[in-house]
């Protein structure tokens, strides 16, 4: 059975980016991500230099590439999707529904990511003519693409472009200006080799570009010309044609990257460039794992990307339409990307294929430096190369990042830092750019600005001076016996001459009429009028005003005992009382007016929260002032209420009327309102904390949304046409308002305690922030001590090396320099050359870090790779823990799969979990994949075996083995203790290279014999 | 009799249409070459298209996705070995 189901956190890596118009706004571009199962349309805003996210598509189906794409002449790009639905997706994006909509969707064959089912490759016609969707083996199909006469986008039956035994490396649309579409592919034919059971052909058999052409005439395609390839190619990048330059197709091969092109083009061929006293082993050959390429009207360059993350830029030089030469120069270090995009606005997206994602603005195009290009004309022996130095970023700008959790290897979920709510403890990156990563459900806050006031205030609102206004004036803030007004500007001071009644505490405040203030404080009604005339109010004796709500013209106040008293604001901007009161029976503990809708003179309802349990409805319609409406008990006493209308996205159609109901038992109720009866419908709950829930309007997106204070703050917000309720990160508020200044456009104001704290929201949408804390190495497991709050992991990397063999392999090759100098000049520089080479060291979370070669591995520079770890209580030493952690030694993943054993470290863990000292290490005779407490011993995994191990002074003695039977070399096993009684089993599971198969095997520890049985 | 031979080979029809539409289908004198070789192309492809798995594979082996992706193309090519040499019978 499958389920469709929605993640409270999408997935976070990006295996495809493209950029296109998508909206179809001009001069506007948005970058479409494929994130597996989502599908997501980002905006790099120009002015703030931040991604915006505008829209969140789940596909529940893997997306396997994107291309962008446009009709001749047309202004909007669509998205071509290739998925596992063994279809052909073209969306369309609409910016007012701010969604995706499909155009067209063909069948072409089964389901699944399979060898022979087209949806890997995309390719597209520069001119929008026709589409290619291609498999990794056999099928390509070829969609033409068309316009009715409304304009709308057609596509044709599929032509197929099918071969036998063919492997496909590539394929992308070349540039031919109008003549017949063609598109390039980097095949690789296996039949021959298929046939020969010597495997000569195997050896000798080349890797062709092949390019096919699409005969719009007859409608067919052809296989118009194959070349052999001297270099095994990875990836193709379409080169700009007809009046933007000279069409053709760069090929990246290993080491090399080739230009070539039909008709007399020769091949024009670079050396991939090297890195200079590069601790990589020098054997292995370098790829392009990622391009982008900008064009404008006058040039086009590519961004080319090695494994390192260093990115070249890559320009080619024509005469008369044939290129003549291509230079190669090294631009700027990124993490390594699964894919880039260049934006018009200067911007380029970098989609990492581990870890965070990243926005750089270019500063400059790396024209003008004395850094050296690289040509093609250079005369260099075969296999020779060019060698460049790297270093910090000199092109690009980082200006945005976005949060990737990819690679997640594990994580656990627990309160060690005492917080209430649970954190999640993700290990995640790969190699040096690992992270441990501290997940809390909540919105990151960021803080603008916090100071301190003289006592620890009540409460805080936001006024402006006029309706005019975009941005607020004055900061209210009301203490028991006194009110303080600041004023906004570059800083924020105290106003004197704010009209305001400052020696007594402020009930509420806002901006009335077009430019008048209004101060409700417990003895009356102050109204300041824009020319500083006061005109007050003044509460009947003895009874004193308790609450109130306001808006631009209405003000309804509660007098003590439950009496409330409504006033209106007449054309002449007088506050006019209305004759009658209406009596409430009980005391009047919050109430609520919402914003008078556009257009119209006054909100149609009030909202009081009563002492006997209830809240009430009441009508301000001029023909019924004051009439009761509707009422709805609660079950709680109310603490704070919140009358919203909101309007619908497309601002057609009525407004909906939402009153939020907070509780003194920490509940949050949110009702709708029907707008003609006032009757209160859809009541749902939420528990927000253990404080009485207050609510206060704020604005998040240009629309209204609730910030409800409890012990935590939460922000109910309605985005991506969604309303999310989530928690803020941030200390528990008090008291909170909307706050606009030009600084900061959409901000809140907040109380805590004693601090005044102006308070800004950003990533919306998202239901975790993170803290990120860097790794060493790919971090592979952990485990949490259980009394004292400490992570313990294990961190290792294949092929990697250790800080020690990095030194030595480095002094090693400094020597080397110095060896092979024998002129004096050339000692002294070589000295010179050595002692950089000796104390140049590389951050390794910056340029990643350097593979060693096989030959190195073996001298076991760091041939250890951890596997896993554990807490064990040894029966002989009771009160102490016991960290034990199993590595392998000299792995070889493949060709064979083989090792040269493994071993068992014995730490001890200090009580408190603050150091741990090596007791013995343990040799072993396979990998050791797995460790679990088992009744006072070690259960351990290994290869084909489980053992038994107990604590002895030397090292650990094993007690019994059970050979499993199954290949578990390649197997990730777990173990894990369950059922009762004197059995107990342990469950291997999940195999690791060849499919996420469970093996699930039941082993049973007999006791009396001490045996370890296989059962099934 | 003769409704049993058209049939006979309509289905042989049937299954050569089958085996030339979709790569890797068997037939009756597939060998364990044959049939094994199409297992670990069938495998390197899925793990390619699955961008999850590629991951995986890629943090493994710690190498970048591109080149982990390369690498199971390559061996897409030959995964294991060459063919069984043919027995003269057979021709």
């Amino acid at each position: 059975m499958h389920l469709y189901n929605l993640t409270l956190q999408h997935q976070t890596a990006i295996n495809q980016a493209v950029h296109g118009a998508f909206s179809g706004t001009a001069k506007v571009q948005e970058i479409a991500i494929g994130r597996g199962n989502v599908i997501q349309l980002l905006y790099c805003d120009p002015k703030t230099g931040k991604i915006q996210t505008l829209c969140n598509h789940e596909v529940f189906g893997i997306v396997r590439s994107l291309m962008a794409f446009r009709l001749t002449g047309g202004t909007k790009d669509f998205l071509v999707v290739g998925s596992d639905s063994g279809r052909i997706v073209i969306l369309e994006y609409h910016p007012e529904k701010a969604a995706f909509e499909r155009v067209h969707q063909e069948t072409f064959g089964k389901t699944g990511c399979r060898r022979i089912v087209p949806g890997h490759y995309l390719a597209t016609d520069p001119k929008g003519r026709a589409i290619l969707i291609g498999a990794v083996e056999r099928q390509k199909l070829v969609y033409v693409m068309n316009r009715d006469a409304q304009a709308n986008l057609t596509i044709s039956s599929p032509l197929e472009a099918h071969k036998q035994f063919t492997l496909c490396y590539g394929v992308v649309g070349i540039d031919v200006g109008f003549e017949n579409p063609t598109f390039a592919c980097l095949e690789y034919d296996y039949e021959d080799c298929d046939n020969d059971p010597t495997g000569e052909i195997v050896a000798k058999t080349q890797q062709t570009l092949t390019f096919y052409e699409l005969d719009l005439g007859l409608n067919h395609v052809v296989r118009k010309y194959a070349e052999a390839l001297q270099d095994p190619g990875n990836m193709l990048i379409p080169v700009p044609g007809g009046q933007d330059g000279p069409s053709g197709v760069i090929v990246c091969c290993e080491n090399y990257i080739v230009y070539k092109n039909l008709g007399d083009q020769p091949d024009i061929r670079v050396p991939i460039p090297r890195r200079r006293n590069d601790l990589d082993d020098a054997d292995r050959s370098l790829i392009v794992i990622t391009y982008a390429m900008h064009k404008t009207k006058l040039m086009f360059f590519f961004l080319i990307q090695t494994e390192h993350g260093d990115i070249f830029k890559v320009t080619l030089e024509t005469e008369e339409d044939l290129v003549v030469e291509m230079k190669v120069k090294y631009f700027d270090t990124v993490p390594p990307a699964n894919a880039m995009c260049i934006l018009r606005t200067g911007f380029l997206f970098v989609a990492s294929e581990f870890g965070n994602h990243h926005l750089y603005q270019i500063a400059q195009l790396g024209d003008n430096d004395d850094e050296p290009d690289f040509s093609s004309k250079m005369q260099l022996e075969e296999g020779e190369t060019f060698f460049y130095g790297v270093r910090p970023l000199r092109n690009l700008v980082l200006v945005d990042t976005m949060n990737s959790l990819s690679p997640l290897i594990n994580a656990h979920i627990g309160d060690l830092a005492r917080e209430d709510a649970p954190q999640i403890y993700a290990l995640n990156g790969r190699g040096g750019r690992s992270t441990l990563k501290v997940l809390r459900n909540g919105l990151e806050v960021g803080e603008m600005a916090v100071s301190e006031l003289p006592g620890n205030p009540n409460a805080v609102w936001t006024v402006r001076r006029s309706v005019d206004d975009k941005y607020d004036a004055n900061i209210v803030v009301s203490f028991v016996n006194a009110t303080l007004v600041l004023s906004i500007g570059e800083t924020v001071e105290e106003a004197t001459d704010s009209g305001f009644l400052a020696t007594a505490p402020t009930l509420g405040c806002a901006m009335i009429g077009d430019d008048s203030l209004l101060q409700v404080y417990p003895d009356g009604i102050r109204h300041i009028r824009a020319d500083r005339r006061v005109n007050e109010w003044k509460a009947p004796g003895r009874r004193q005003i308790v609450r109130c709500a306001l808006n631009n013209r209405q003000v309804a106040i509660a007098l003590a005992g439950g009496e409330i008293v409504y006033f209106e604001l007449d054309v002449t901007g007088q506050l006019n009382e209305f004759t009658e009161r209406r009596a409430l029976p009980g005391e009047v503990l919050c109430m609520s007016l919402s914003e008078i809708p556009e257009g119209e003179l006054r909100s149609r309802f009030l909202a009081v929260g009563v002492s006997d349990g209830t809240v009430r409805m009441i009508s301000l319609d001029p023909s019924d002032t004051l009439a009761p409406l509707s009422f709805q008990a609660l079950p709680s006493a109310p603490e704070s209420l919140l009358l919203l209308e909101v309007r619908p996205d497309d601002n057609k159609g009525p407004a909906s009327i939402h009153l939020s109901i907070g509780l003194q038992n920490g509940c949050l109720l949110r009702t709708t309102v029907d707008g003609v009866t006032g009757d209160m419908l859809d009541t749902r709950t939420r528990y927000l904390g253990t404080r009485p829930v207050k609510l206060f309007r704020v604005k998040i997106h240009n629309k209204d949304a609730i910030m409800c204070a409890s012990s935590r703050s939460w922000l109910l917000y309605h985005f991506q046409n969604r309303f999310h309720l989530t928690p803020l990160s941030y200390t528990s508020l008090e008291y909170a308002a909307g706050f606009v200044s030009e600084q900061c456009p959409e901000g809140i104001v907040a109380i805590a305690d004693n601090t005044l704290r102006i308070l800004a929201v950003e990533k919306l949408g998202v239901a975790f922030n993170f803290v990120q804390h860097d790794l060493k190495y790919t971090p592979r497991k952990m485990l949490v001590h259980p009394s004292a709050g400490v992570l313990m992991l294990i961190e290792s990397d294949h092929a990697a090396y250790t800080d020690a063999s990095k030194t030595r392999k480095r002094n090693e090759m400094a020597d080397d320099i110095e060896k092979l100098a024998v002129e004096p000049e050339e000692v002294e520089l070589a000295k010179e050359l050595a002692d950089v080479m000796r104390n140049t060291q590389l951050e390794e979370n910056v340029f990643s870090s350097p593979r060693a070669a096989p030959a190195n591995r073996q001298l076991a520079y760091h041939n250890l790779l951890h596997c896993s770890i554990a807490l064990v209580q040894f029966s002989q030493i009771p009160d102490m823990y016991m960290a034990l952690v199993g590595c392998g030694i000299g792995q070889h993943l493949r060709h064979p799969a083989t090792n040269r054993g493994g071993c068992i470290y014995t730490f001890l863990l200090a009580t408190n979990g603050e150091k741990f000292d090596l007791v013995h290490r343990t040799a072993t005779e396979d990998v050791v994949t797995a460790i679990h407490d088992f009744r006072g011993s070690a259960l351990v995994g290994m290869g084909k075996r489980l053992r038994v191990y107990q604590f002895g002074k030397k090292k650990l003695l094993a007690k019994c083995e059970n050979k499993v039977g199954l290949k578990l070399f390649d197997l990730f096993c777990e173990v894990r203790e369950g059922g009762g009684g004197v059995r107990g089993y342990a469950s291997i599971l999940r195999s690791l290279c060849v499919k996420l198969r469970g093996y699930v095997l039941r082993i049973v520890y007999q006791f009396g014999k001490k045996k370890l049985l296989t059962k099934c | 009799m003769a409704a049993q031979v058209t049939e006979r080979f309509h289905v042989l029809a049937q299954l050569e249409h089958l085996q030339s539409k979709y790569t890797g289908t068997g037939h009756a004198d597939c060998n364990r070459w044959e049939w094994i070789t199409n297992q670990h192309r069938d495998t390197h492809a899925s793990n390619m298209s699955h961008p999850g798995m590629l991951s995986h594979i890629a943090v493994v082996e710690n190498e970048s996705r591109a080149r982990t992706r390369f690498n199971l193309l390559n061996r897409m090519v030959q995964p294991c070995g060459p063919p069984l040499e043919k027995s003269p019978l057979e021709e």
